[in-house]
C-alpha cells in the first residue's frame, strides 16, 4: 500500500534515527489515512511490517489519538470546537445550526457521504469562535469566526468541487 | 503602544519572510552565540535573565537546561508546540506570524544544550501551520542557517517537524516524548527527568514555543534589558490569551505583573453588553476559578501574585465569565474535556474524571440526584495529590473552586445541597 507513496515514506523515515524508526508510526498513519479517510486493517499491518512492530502496537494509537479514524465518516469531517471558551461564544448553537442545515445529527454523515459533523475539544483558536476544522483528503484546515451561513457556503463550495471532479 | 518583543509581526509586516526577518536583526543573536560564546555562557545568561517557562509550569528555563547530563550524548531539544489548553492560543499566533523568531530561539537553545538535532512537536490540528513551518525550515537550510558547520563554527544543527494527532496530554513533556517515540502519549514516571533520560533515553530539553521565542531578544539585548520588564521574580513580557465573555478577545503581549483589570477592560474592551463579570479563569480550563472581585481584578498577573490569591498563572490563558453563566454548566464543560483527555494510565484520573463528568453532567442538565454536589466535591478531593501527572489534578481545580466561591449555583432545586 505504500508503493504509490514511496517518496513520502522515505521522507518520513529520514527524520528519525535508523534505530528509532518507530517514531515514524504517527506520520505513516496520517499518510495511510489520506486516501480513504480512515485506517483499514491492511494499512495497520503494512505499517507494522515496515517498522517491525506488532499490529496491536500500531492499532492502539488509532484509538488513543482523535485524528485517526478506524471507521469511514464523511469524506470531509467537520470538527467543531465546543470547548469552554468557544461555548461561551455560541459554539453549541453553531453546532446545532450547522447540523440542522445539513439535516444530520452530531456524529452523523450526510446522505451523499461527503460530510460528517462532530463536536471536538479545544483547537487553540478561542479568540476566533465559533470555529471548526475540516479534516479531508488534503489535510486539516481551519475555518474561523464562522456563522452557520458562512459554513454552509464553505460546504457548498466543497460540494461543487466534488461534482466537477 | 510600545513595540512588541514576541509578537513583533504586529509592528513589522511580512516578518514570516526570512529576508524581512534578517533585515530586522534576525539571526544576528544566533550568529553571535554560535561564533562567540560557549554553550555554558548561554545557559548562564538565560539563567541570569530569569526567564521562566511559558508553557504553564513557570520553571526557570536556564535552571532546567543546567540539569542536562553532561557526559551522555547525543542531546536532543524538543519544542513543545502541542498547544491544547482550552483558552490558550498564543503559540499558534507565533507559529503563524513570527515563525523565524521561534526557530532562531530553538536554534539558540540547541546550541546551549549541545544538541545537534531538534524536533518541533506540533499538535496535529496545526496541520497547515506545521507544513508552512517546514517550508520556513527549508529556507533556513538554503540560507545556511541550518545544516552543517554553521557560520564556519563547526556546529551542526537539524530541525524536524513532528505532528501529533489529537491528544491534550501530549503537552505534558514526558507524554510528548512517548508520543514522539511512536507510543501512546502517556506520561512517564519521574525521575528520571528528561534532562537525564528523555527522547530515546538521551538527555533532552523540552521547551514551549513562547519560551524559545524569548531567546533571540535575550541574547541580543542582554539580562538587564530583559529584567527591566515584568517583576523581580517574574521578569519579561508574557502573551496573555484573552477569551470568553470579552469584547476584544485575542493575544496581548504585556509585562508580567499587569493587572487583570487592565487586560480585561483596557485591552479587551470589557464585557459584551456591559454585563457583570462573574469569574476569571487565569490558566484556561485547568485554573482554579477566581471570583471577579475588586481585589482579584487589581491583582498583578505574575506567577507569585496569582498564586497568592489562590489560583495559577499557568500559560496565562485568561477566560472571562459573565454573570449569565451557571457554574454547574461551566464545571460540566471542563470535566467533559478532562474526561475525554485523560490518558487512562493512572487509576485516580481515569476513574475520577469519568465519574466527575457523569455527576457534573447531571448537575448541569438539572437532573441531579440529591447529594450530587457533595459527591462531586468528594470525588475531586479524593483525586487530589494522587495522580501520576498534573492533568488529574487540573481536572479538580474548577470543581473545588467553583463550589467554594459560588455555592449558590450548586444548590439544587428539590432540596439538593452540599
Amino acid at each position: 500500500m505504500f508503493e504509490k507513496h514511496r517518496e513520502d515514506v522515505e521522507r518520513i523515515l529520514k527524520k528519525y534515527p535508523a534505530e528509532h524508526r518507530r517514531s515514524a508510526v504517527m506520520p505513516l498513519l496520517f499518510l495511510a489515512q489520506q486516501d480513504e479517510g480512515f485506517l483499514e486493517a491492511e494499512a495497520v499491518v503494512a505499517i507494522a511490517d515496515l517498522l517491525k512492530l506488532e499490529p496491536t502496537q500500531v492499532a492502539s494509537l488509532i484509538g488513543f489519538y482523535t485524528l485517526y479514524h478506524p471507521h469511514p465518516g464523511g469524506k470531509y469531517r467537520i470538527q467543531i470546537c465546543t470547548d469552554l471558551p468557544c461555548a461561551l461564544n455560541g459554539a453549541e448553537e453553531f453546532l446545532e445550526g450547522l447540523c440542522k442545515g445539513l439535516g444530520i445529527e452530531p456524529g452523523g454523515v450526510t446522505e451523499d457521504g461527503l460530510f460528517s459533523v462532530e463536536p471536538v475539544m479545544c483547537l487553540a483558536c478561542c479568540d476566533r469562535a465559533p470555529m471548526f476544522q475540516i479534516q479531508g483528503p488534503d489535510g486539516i484546515h481551519y475555518h474561523e469566526r464562522q456563522t452557520v451561513e458562512q459554513a454552509m457556503q464553505v460546504i457548498q463550495d466543497l460540494r461543487k468541487g466534488e461534482e466537477h471532479a | 503602544m510600545p513595540e512588541h518583543i514576541l509578537l513583533r509581526h504586529r509592528d513589522i509586516p511580512h516578518l514570516d519572510n526570512l529576508e524581512t526577518y534578517r533585515k530586522n536583526g534576525g539571526y544576528k543573536p544566533f550568529k553571535k552565540v554560535v561564533t562567540g560564546m560557549e554553550p555554558q555562557a548561554v545557559v548562564d545568561q538565560v539563567r541570569s535573565a530569569g526567564l521562566r517557562g511559558r508553557g504553564g509550569a513557570g520553571f526557570p528555563t536556564g535552571v532546567k537546561w543546567g540539569f542536562l547530563t553532561r557526559d551522555v550524548f547525543p542531546h536532543y531539544v524538543v519544542a513543545n508546540a502541542d498547544e491544547s489548553e482550552p483558552g490558550t492560543f498564543k503559540d499558534r499566533e507565533i507559529l503563524e506570524s513570527n515563525p523565524y523568531q521561534f526557530l532562531e530561539g530553538l536554534a539558540i537553545c540547541c546550541f546551549a544544550a549541545r544538541a545537534n538535532t531538534a524536533y518541533v512537536y506540533c499538535r496535529g490540528e496545526f496541520w497547515d501551520l506545521a507544513h508552512t513551518l517546514e517550508t520556513k525550515i527549508d529556507a533556513l537550510y538554503q540560507a545556511g542557517l541550518l545544516g552543517e558547520n554553521l557560520f564556519g563554527s563547526g556546529y551542526n544543527l537539524d530541525i524536524y517537524v513532528h505532528l501529533g494527532a489529537g491528544a491534550y496530554i501530549c503537552g505534558e513533556e514526558t507524554a510528548l516524548l512517548e508520543s514522539l517515540e511512536g507510543r501512546l502519549g502517556q506520561p512517564r514516571l519521574r525521575p528520571p527527568f528528561p534532562a537525564a533520560e528523555g527522547l530515546y533515553g538521551k538527555p533532552t530539553v523540552v521547551n514551549n514555543v513562547e519560551t524559545l521565542t524569548n531567546l533571540p531578544p535575550i541574547m541580543d539585548h542582554g539580562v538587564e534589558w530583559f529584567r527591566s520588564k515584568g517583576t523581580e521574580r517574574s521578569p519579561g513580557v508574557k502573551i496573555f490569551s484573552l477569551s470568553g465573555h470579552v469584547n476584544r478577545p485575542g493575544n496581548y503581549e504585556l509585562p508580567l505583573g499587569t493587572t487583570f483589570r487592565e487586560l480585561i477592560f483596557e485591552h479587551g474592551g470589557g464585557i459584551p453588553g456591559d454585563r457583570g463579570i462573574k469569574a476569571i479563569m487565569p490558566a484556561g480550563a485547568s485554573s482554579s476559578i477566581l471570583p471577579a472581585t475588586d481585589e482579584v481584578l487589581d491583582t498583578p498577573m505574575d506567577y507569585e501574585s496569582v498564586a497568592e490569591i489562590g489560583s495559577q498563572l499557568g500559560s496565562a490563558s485568561v477566560i472571562v465569565v459573565d454573570d449569565s453563566v451557571d457554574m454547574r454548566w461551566l464545571v460540566s464543560k471542563t470535566l467533559h474535556f478532562f474526561r475525554h483527555e485523560s490518558c487512562g494510565k493512572c487509576t485516580p484520573c481515569r476513574e475520577g474524571t469519568y465519574w466527575m463528568d457523569k455527576i457534573a453532567a447531571r448537575l448541569g442538565s438539572g437532573k441531579a440526584y440529591p447529594g450530587d454536589s457533595a459527591l462531586l466535591l468528594d470525588v475531586a478531593r479524593g483525586m487530589q495529590g494522587k495522580c501520576l501527572c498534573a492533568l488529574g489534578e487540573f481536572s479538580t481545580m474548577a470543581v473545588v473552586t467553583a463550589m467554594e466561591h459560588f455555592p449558590d449555583d450548586f444548590n439544587m432545586p428539590g432540596g439538593d445541597d452540599q
